[in-house]
């Protein structure tokens, strides 16, 4: 939970930024996400990670202004990146202690977006820098990349559909680094066998992780207890 | 032939001895259980300390399903040892209480005598199992409930959903079953050239042991013989909880990554099988009962 | 008179000794054949292998006229075995055990059944008491009443007195009788000890180191004209002096002990006793023997250069 904090104060603090135009795109961000209390939405979710073998399970997300949110798994196990799912991008515009910086623009996902630099005025934030790829025509948030001190760099990439006009995406795919997963065959009382040793190549992608959520229906605005938040 | 498998099991379930490997098991399990009941969590974190750094794991971890297979792990090891007081004593037993005469003067041939005398400890082993089974799974799930099983492999973990494990539990006891019938058919095997029962069950849970050391270790030069140790191939039930995942890394319901080493394996220990019994059989036919 | 037991050549070599050497004999039926022989003479093994638990090294054996190595289940199926110790299993009760043999002897018999079979043995009132509880002679009794429950053609019994009180012994023998002349059986027994054989033994074999000694009738073997006499006196060589010179020179066996063997009819004892009177020969003793005590003197002397 500690991350969606932290990214969640990224968010504060873009908003207090000085940049002008860079200020004023994520403020147009900002209202546009606002017109959003609350929401209930179903998805599915898919675990990518190179050492979790897991089927798509069924998922539930509430939202609730200002930073509420909750992501329920429809019965069974779940496995998630520690808070990096739950972020979500309304609860990215509050306010607050922010440098914002126009950095070009690039294109994500074939749409031509303006690149965003945000750094942090506290000293103290985990959070380094964060970059949002902002489509600045349909004001939505295409990607977001956080670089923090301690647990590496995570990345949000969005897409939108029926949802866009709310700035509700359909498709999160969140990605994240892992630590390398080993547990001595002592522990698990597995046997070794003649595994091959894995290639520096497979390492490396071992080390990256991927959580998607697609989700297929929202409920906007039609009020949820605080209760469910718990 | 039902005759003699009649006597043999009706002897084998009048003696106390039967039931020590029934009271070992169930005390073994109950504590287990008592154990997670009061003190799962602690288990739990334990075993999810390292992953628990990247992930949240939400949900009900501890369910009877995950249990029956800590269990399994547990005890599969052990039951070969439960197996062996009785399999290594069927001939050697009756060796040393001197019975044995009396039996081989009876009008039956020595062959139908010892495969009468291995069906019983088959039957013997696969009621151990039927009782370990009980207790671990079924009571297990009563206790625990029922969810996901949430696996942790020494390379990966393995997520399997509800309604796709029973089946495999189904295969894992199966293929247990004919794990621990390879044990009973080494004691079986070693029962023939003694005539006490302590050395065949002493000799078999050695060779048990001393196999399954080599199977563990990884060092090259065992590591060519490991594939024709049975001890290595007893352990491939677990292959039944590993799940095949699609090019985008999600899991196949109600598949099995490796299908070919459960098969093989199978095929392994029911060589050994047969070798045990058969080579049991030969030597027996041939031997002169001198107790 | 139909041969039940026909033994030819029968030789077992165990890695370094041969416990049977080239043994024949055959047992008719309605005999009572007394198998005698020093502990350690073969005789198990003997009846092991007619057992079938022990493969011979060579020769040939039959029962009831077939093959035993070809017609092995026809004919263990008549035969009924007390070998060596009487051992049932232990944690069953009497009429458990007598329950299991019946049914590998292919019987299903009734509780009724059972319990009769106890009662001849004397177990009745134990039938339900595991055999833990049982004593030496009552295992006994067990062991044969399981040997015959399947109501065996030939009985086979190995040292069936072996650890038993003389009541014990006494109950056995006319066991053995009943078998014989009521039921008409053909029993063999072996036993270590010549008083036990002799007294119901129709056939004697007697074997020492695996070797047949003698083998005949009881009447033969017990033969009175076979008479041996040892006499025991003040001075032994001039006493043989004296019945060299006498009558009975031509009676006189060689020697084995100190004492003197006079061979002759049984009804020729008190004229012997009179003439070593008249001879003033110093008398210490006079003990008759029949022959077949002769051998097994011999046998369990561990001499057997003698002969006969």
């Amino acid at each position: 939970m500690q991350k969606i904090v932290i990214l969640f104060f990224i968010f504060q603090f873009a908003l207090s930024a000085s940049g002008q135009d860079a200020t004023a795109l994520v403020m147009k961000v900002k209202a546009k996400l606002d017109q959003v209390n609350d929401y209930e939405a179903d998805g599915k979710m898919k675990t990518n990670v190179a050492f979790i073998k897991a089927p798509i399970g069924k998922v539930k997300i509430f939202y609730k202004k200002p930073n509420k949110f909750k992501l329920k798994k429809d019965g069974g196990i779940s496995l998630l990146p520690k808070g990096g799912v739950s972020v979500n991008m309304n609860s990215l515009v509050t306010t607050d202690e922010f440098v914002a910086l126009a950095a070009g623009e690039a294109v994500v996902g074939g749409v031509k977006t303006t690149v965003v630099k945000m750094l942090p005025t506290n000293e103290n934030s985990e959070v380094v820098l964060t970059t949002m790829y902002i489509d600045e025509a349909n004001l939505l948030i295409k990607k977001a990349v956080s670089t923090t001190k301690e647990n590496g760099t995570y990345e949000i990439e969005m897409s939108y559909g029926k949802f866009a006009s709310y700035g509700l995406p359909d498709k999160v795919i969140f990605s994240f680094n892992t630590k390398n997963y080993k547990l001595p065959k002592g522990l698990t009382l597995e046997f070794d066998d003649n595994e091959k040793p894995l290639t520096e190549e497979q390492k490396l992608r071992n080390k990256k992780g991927r959580v998607e959520i697609t989700y297929s229906s929202y409920a906007i605005n039609k009020g949820i207890a605080d209760t469910v938040f718990k | 032939m039902r005759t003699l498998i009649n006597i043999e099991l009706y002897k084998i379930f009048r003696r106390p001895r039967t039931y020590i490997a029934f009271a070992a098991i169930t005390a073994l399990i109950v504590l287990i259980q008592f154990g997670l009941k009061v003190d799962g969590q602690t288990y739990v974190d334990f075993m999810l300390n390292d992953i628990g750094s990247t992930l949240e794991i939400d949900g009900n971890v501890l369910n009877g399903y995950l249990i029956c297979y800590i269990m399994l792990q547990l005890l599969l090891v052990h039951v070969p040892l439960l197996i062996a007081l009785i399999a290594a004593d069927m001939i050697s037993g009756e060796a040393n209480m001197g019975t044995l005469r009396v039996l081989l003067s009876k009008p039956y041939s020595r062959t139908s005598f010892m495969l009468a005398k291995f069906i019983a400890s088959t039957i013997y082993t696969l009621l151990l199992l039927v009782w370990l089974a009980f207790l671990a799974l079924f009571v297990s799930m009563w206790i625990f409930g029922t969810d996901d099983m949430f696996l942790m492999k020494s390379n990966y973990v393995v997520l399997l959903k509800e309604n796709d494990v029973f089946w495999r539990y189904i295969g894992a006891f199966l293929f247990a079953a004919l794990a621990m019938t390879t044990v009973a058919a080494l004691g079986f095997f070693l029962s023939v050239f003694a005539e006490n029962s302590i050395g065949p069950i002493v000799a078999t849970m050695s060779v048990i042991i001393f196999l399954t050391i080599l199977s563990t270790m990884n060092i090259p030069v065992f590591n060519i013989v490991k594939p024709y140790l049975f001890t290595t191939h007893m352990i491939s039930w677990k292959e039944f909880f590993d799940i095949q995942v699609t090019e985008s890394n999600e899991a196949i319901l109600g598949s099995i990554q490796n299908k070919e080493r459960i098969l093989n394996s199978a095929i392994v220990l029911f060589i050994h099988i047969i070798l045990f019994v058969s080579g049991a059989i030969m030597v027996f036919r041939k031997k002169d009962i001198l107790s | 008179m139909q041969s039940i037991i026909q033994v030819k050549g029968l030789t077992k070599s165990f890695k370094n000794l041969t416990a049977v050497k080239d043994l024949s004999f055959t047992v008719n039926e309605g005999d009572v054949y007394g198998f005698l022989g020093q502990n350690g003479a073969g005789k198990s093994t003997t009846i092991r292998m007619l057992l079938t638990l022990i493969e011979p090294t060579a020769g040939s054996i039959e029962l009831f006229g077939m093959p035993l190595n070809t017609h092995r289940t026809e004919i263990l199926r008549q035969v009924g075995a007390v070998i060596e110790k009487p051992d049932v299993y232990k944690y069953l009760s009497a009429i458990e055990n007598l329950r299991i043999f019946a049914r590998l002897s292919g019987l299903k018999p009734t509780d009724q059944q059972l319990m009769q079979q106890l009662e001849m043995v004397g177990l009745a009132g134990r039938a339900k008491d595991t055999v833990k509880t049982f004593s030496q002679g009552m295992k006994q009794r067990l062991g044969i009443a399981v040997a015959l429950i399947h109501d065996p053609q030939l009985i086979i019994l190995d040292e069936p007195t072996n650890g038993l009180d003389p009541q014990g012994i006494a109950d056995i023998r006319n066991l053995i009788r009943h078998l014989s002349r009521d039921l008409n059986k053909t029993v063999l027994v072996s036993s270590h000890l010549l008083n036990e054989i002799e007294q119901i033994a129709t056939r004697v074999l007697i074997i020492d180191k695996g070797s047949k000694l003698v083998e005949g009738a009881a009447a033969d073997l017990f033969d009175p004209s076979q008479t041996l006499v040892e006499l025991e006196t003040l001075n032994n060589e001039a006493a043989l002096l004296q019945l060299q010179e006498s009558k009975w020179a031509a009676n006189l066996q060689p020697r084995r002990t100190g004492a003197l063997l006079i061979k002759l009819h049984r009804n020729q004892i008190p004229g012997l006793h009179k003439d070593l009177v008249e001879m003033q020969i110093p008398l210490l003793s006079l003990q008759p023997r029949h022959s077949l005590e002769d051998y097994f003197l011999q046998v369990t002397s561990g001499q057997h250069a003698h002969t006969h």
